[in-house]
């Protein structure tokens, strides 16, 4: 049923592959021409997206469920911003630099700013040393939190180099080993796609 | 009821008051807290420093309004050194909301440094597709980008003639708070062997030091403080180093607030009020 999709992937997969490895011009023209295809591909993603915002925000609106009217500004606000982004642009001066100066940018910055509020108050209630693990947690995200800032060097002037040897060493080797892991598990999940053993993308996971 | 259990029910809009208390009072009244500049933040002002006069730099500024103010200070800094070192500039950005912060930092760091668009920087604007876009720059710059963000046809730009891919370009810069570093250091720097500095926020910076030991990054600005470190390597006083002072404040109210939870925590276990088992993060399930 699914062989078609399936056929185009591993297709696709193998060749880009093998033209990753080629460095031969004509294959890299060949490269850039599907990169171009991708390119269309993603701006079709855009519009995709823009439809299916649309129809489940609509959807709300005219069953009257519970917010609808913030889905009303939502497509309100779609249609005028798209709107005027074509017709007058989106550079200095325009009416959808000015939205996104004064609206779009405070918002975005204030809802991501209200986290520290929330960690604040969920550290003071959750971070407790109840046993050997939490304990360990506990001892190092407050020298980090001391040490990573300028307080803590004004409090002891060895607590950057401290901090940074935290980082350097223990960090980085756990970092290193889960890099390795998620590469080598990419590679794995890449070549099962291309080999149509992986066919969840496709809406079903037989 | 004992001091312990009433400290543990506190109301959590005092916390709130103390962290905007925090927030706020230092950002009115800057002390100017010292700031160490860190071997990854001279790696990468040292990477810049040491370009000759003239060389191309790609500034990718992948970031939307949400991490603005840990990115921004940061763009506006490495800019203002590539402008000061007579170092031609080629921004774009790979978010969509991204043009409406990129374009004006380019504007601040460009006017600072008396600099002048088009022929010390040209602004490409926003791409969709990460590795798309990538892969592109290189094959042909102006395929993917056949004219800038003001609509001008890249041909008629004179800080681009004879740019046309990663070959002419000396130094490819990310600044993201997104995965689109991954793809900077699978494409830009281990495909087309281009030197790659990192800018990043505080919370993904540490998944990036391993690329620093395999030299696939030659520099690290993570976050604030590496903005602010930036900021002081260059000598400026910009919005990141104000930003560090109120950071300083809010690490130690959250440091003050765990140590007392865990005392009174441990001074209920003691008298038998308290208990429970453990949850993820050591406190209640």
């Amino acid at each position: 049923m699914y062989l078609g999709p399936v056929l185009v992937t591993f297709a696709v997969g193998a060749a880009l592959i093998a033209l990753f490895f080629i460095p031969h011009h004509q294959a890299q023209v060949v490269n850039a021409e599907i990169l171009e295809w991708a390119t269309v591909v993603y701006a079709f993603a855009l519009i995709l997206g823009s439809i299916s915002l649309w129809n489940t925000h609509a959807r709300k609106v005219r069953n009257r469920i519970e917010g609808w009217p913030f889905s009303l500004v939502t497509m309100a606000t779609l249609v005028t911003v798209t709107g005027l982004g074509v017709v007058q642009g989106t550079g200095e001066g325009t009416v959808v630099y000015a939205i996104y100066q004064s609206v779009n940018a405070p918002l975005a910055s204030t809802m991501f700013a209200l986290l520290a509020f929330f960690i604040a108050s969920a550290a003071f209630r959750a971070f407790r040393a109840r046993n050997l693990e939490a304990t360990l947690l506990l001892v190092t995200a407050v020298l980090m939190m001391i040490g990573r800032v300028s307080i803590g060097e004004f409090l002891w002037p060895g607590f950057p180099a401290f901090t940074e040897w935290l980082l350097d060493v223990p960090n980085l080797a756990a970092k290193r080993a889960i890099a390795i892991g998620v590469g080598l598990g990419a590679v794995s999940t890449g070549l099962k796609i291309i080999l149509g053993i992986e066919r969840s993308y496709l809406g079903r996971s037989n | 009821m004992s001091w312990a259990r009433r400290l543990l029910g506190v109301d959590r809009r005092i916390i709130f008051i103390f962290i905007g208390l925090g927030t706020a009072v230092p950002l009115l009244l800057p002390v100017n807290l010292p700031i160490t500049v860190t071997p990854r933040v001279e790696a990468a002002y040292q990477t810049i420093d040491t370009l000759p006069e003239g060389s191309r730099v790609l500034i990718s500024m992948d970031y939307e309004p949400d991490t603005m103010a840990e990115l921004q200070p940061m763009s506006i800094a490495i800019m203002r050194h590539c402008f000061r070192k007579n170092l031609k500039v080629i921004g774009m950005t790979l978010y969509p909301a991204g043009p409406g912060l990129v374009e004006p930092a380019m504007r601040i760091a460009a006017e600072a440094e008396g600099k002048t668009r088009n022929v010390d920087y040209v602004f490409l604007g926003y791409k969709s597709g990460f590795q798309t876009v990538m892969i592109g720059l290189g094959e042909s710059l102006r395929q993917q980008y056949p004219v800038d963000f003001y609509r001008t046809p890249l041909d008629s730009i004179p800080v681009l003639r004879g740019v046309d891919s990663y070959a002419q370009i000396d130094l490819v810069v990310n600044l993201t708070a997104s995965s689109a570093a991954d793809y900077w250091i699978q494409f830009a720097a281990t495909r087309y062997r281009k030197k790659l500095v990192l800018g990043a926020t505080a919370v993904m910076a540490t998944d990036y030091y391993p690329y620093l030991s395999s030299r696939q990054l030659l520099g690290l600005v993570g976050g604030m403080k590496g903005a602010a470190e930036y900021e002081k390597r260059m000598d400026l006083f910009g919005d990141a180093r104000r930003g560090m002072d109120a950071q300083s404040l809010v690490h130690v109210i959250i440091a003050i607030l765990v140590i007392l939870g865990n005392v009174a925590l441990l001074a209920m276990q003691r008298s038998g009020e308290g208990g429970g088992p453990a949850g993820p993060l050591g406190g209640p399930r």
